[in-house]
């Protein structure tokens, strides 16, 4: 896994202290290299995290104050309508909003890679920009862009002699932000596919080439094989960033307050309870099962592509 | 996830075939291809998705609030960019400025932090051996998917028992960790720096760390560009954790700031007039970063395509 500097292979026997005092050293400024990352790392990730298991298998009581209640916050969160509903969208998001956000970001990614097209170069870059855009800004952004009076995508159908489209209903709000999510990080997915895409070794494609496959065999057959791992890499980024959606659902109530609800994804939801209903323990039960949701999802994916892999070779 | 096999393993059988003399310069065969028409105009088609809006925005920034609300989104208006960012900067005793110092320093303390642990880290993890790295490396590797949700919430409650909710200090020091970034920096330092040079500076008698300091980072260079930046736009844009840690609003980045007087100005209650402040307050926010972007574009995408995503 990890590659070897200190090969002790030397034969000689009299070398071998010496050898073993050098692995020793060597050890120890390993060490120390990952000392500071590994401190900031248990500090701030592994204690928060076991903190907020412990405190999920809590109640707070209105008589007796904070009591053991082993799994009743789990319970609950099962029998929450609310918090289901939430799963349920971020569900739909996860089977509508992540295939299409990746998909365009490989075509972006093997079309710009394929050196086709003209500009190549500055298309790449507008696409990357909205990923420097604070997700923050984007939602007021496109807040304005879908408003009913005055949005220019009211005044384009306007003009075009239809209505104009609310977008921010009980029926669009989930697409609404589903085009935020994809407008800002299909650049970043296109930019981890293509900078895995210009690893591939050029010979394997032309010589596919000389040997007459076209452009799609190409891409098909040997350069998204050959990216798998990249491409698996923004699978499980979507799927984390789908269940951690907050910025916009919370930004976007301010503009659609009856739409959104206090529960309309969990990680708003987990907030709303945490700081409105200020309802800690059964907000770090939906925190923690949140992040269990998230880790088999990628499980999931993972294994099942290995076993599709596996059955392929 | 398997080591990331350096040049020349990787090299398919084919390729043997090949004349040895030829240079292996990876694209040069692409430049003398056919362009594409077709792909080209749909490509250009695409972009216009991710540009327009960013374009509204700077049009909209231009208009002063009547005209934002009175002509179409791409037209301009009365030119009032000068009165806009004076509005912006003078709007509550010139709040703007506190937010963006704010954000600079929280961005850039946390991504310069956050890069030289994740160097570090991935550099020892790509170039000793040493026991227990496996398994530390794992686990690393698994944060990755921990959602920060998970973690804010009870951090802010940790935080506040030690009475440091508030204070800077609780914006930046959860944003040091870069799980992402120890893996990126191990699979590119596996890469970059030859395991014959460690060995030849061993030899010349260097420390460890001064082979650190003097070689590798050396050469890690458009690795750590692409780690730091990863981690400047993390901080730069994130929202949560300000939201939840600070609640003074000299203390928030410009992330909350904006958030707030945007729901000040829907709100209503006459404030109407903040609309274009808040419109040209978020344009002036995200010029430094696409700005960064720009002038690193050369060694980030270096970092990124020379290695750190190849498992």
């Amino acid at each position: 896994m990890t590659q070897t500097v200190a090969a002790p292979s030397r034969a000689s026997t009299g070398a071998r202290r010496r050898t073993n005092a050098n692995q020793r050293r060597q050890n120890r400024a390993a060490y120390l290299f990952v000392a500071p990352f590994m401190l900031v790392f248990v500090l701030m990730l592994l204690v928060p995290l076991f903190y907020s298991g412990y405190l999920s298998l809590f109640a707070t009581r209105l008589i007796g104050g904070s009591q053991f209640a082993w799994l009743t916050n789990y319970i609950r969160a099962f029998t929450d309508a609310d918090f289901l509903a939430g799963v349920g969208r971020m569900g739909l998001f996860l089977v509508i909003q992540v295939p299409i956000m990746l998909c365009l970001a490989l075509f972006l990614a093997l079309a710009i890679d394929s050196g086709r097209a003209r500009g190549a170069g500055a298309i790449r870059l507008l696409v990357f920009l909205p990923y420097a855009v604070p997700g923050v800004v984007a939602t007021l952004m496109w807040g304005y862009l879908y408003g009913q009076d005055f949005g220019p995508i009211a005044q384009v159908f306007r003009a075009l002699g239809f209505g104009a489209p609310n977008l921010l209903s009980a029926s669009t709000i989930l697409g609404s932000i589903m085009n935020i999510v994809t407008w800002e990080f299909v650049g970043y997915n296109m930019i981890i596919m293509y900078a895995a895409l210009r690893s591939i070794p050029s010979e394997l494609f032309e010589a596919a080439e000389i040997d007459g496959a076209g452009q799609f065999r190409i891409a098909w057959s040997i350069k998204i094989p050959a990216i798998r791992p990249a491409i698996m890499l923004t699978v499980i980024f979507s799927i984390i960033g789908t269940f951690q959606l907050f910025n916009e659902p919370s930004l976007l109530k301010g503009l659609a307050p009856n739409v959104i609800d206090n529960a309309f994804t969990p990680n708003y939801y987990a907030y709303n309870l945490a700081f409105i209903n200020q309802d800690v323990n059964y907000a770090a039960a939906i925190a923690f099962l949140l992040g269990i949701v998230i880790a088999i999802v990628s499980y999931v994916v993972q294994l099942s592509t290995q076993r599709r892999e596996a059955r392929a070779s | 996830m398997t080591t990331a096999t350096t040049g020349e393993s990787t090299r398919p059988a084919s390729s043997r075939a090949q004349d040895p003399a030829r240079p292996r310069t990876k694209r040069a065969y692409n430049r003398d291809r056919r362009r594409s028409n077709l792909l080209t105009v749909i490509l250009w088609l695409l972009a216009l998705y991710f540009i327009l809006p960013i374009a509204w925005l700077a049009i909209a920034s231009t208009k002063d609030n009547a005209d934002l609300f009175s002509t179409f989104g791409y037209a301009f208006g009365h030119f009032n960019l000068f009165q806009n960012l004076q509005d912006v900067f003078t709007t509550s005793n010139g709040i703007y400025l506190q937010w963006a110092l704010n954000t600079v320093i929280y961005a850039a303390v946390s991504a310069i932090g956050a890069s030289f642990l994740a160097t570090m880290a991935g550099y020892a993890f790509a170039k000793y051996r040493f026991p227990g790295a496996k398994i530390l490396f794992s686990v690393v590797l698994g944060a990755i998917m921990i959602p920060l949700t998970a973690l804010a919430l009870p951090t802010y409650l940790i935080f506040s028992q030690f009475g440091i909710t508030n204070t800077p200090i609780a914006v930046i020091v959860p944003s040091l960790v870069s799980p992402f970034g120890v893996f990126l920096m191990r699979v590119y330092a596996a890469d970059a720096i030859p395991d014959s040079m460690i060995e030849a500076a061993r030899v010349d008698g260097a420390g460890e760390f001064r082979i650190f300091w003097q070689v590798g980072l050396r050469l890690l260079g458009p690795g750590i560009v692409t780690v730091f930046l990863f981690a400047l736009v993390a901080t730069w844009n994130n929202y949560f954790l300000p939201l939840i840690m600070l609640n003074s609003s000299n203390l928030y980045p410009l992330t909350v700031g904006l958030a707030q007087q945007q729901a000040t100005s829907a709100g209503g209650g006459g404030s109407q007039a903040l609309f274009s402040t808040v419109i040209t307050g978020s344009a002036v926010s995200i010029v430094p970063l696409i700005i960064a972007f720009l002038f690193l574009q050369r060694y980030w995408q270096t970092g990124l395509a020379s290695g750190s995503v190849k498992e």
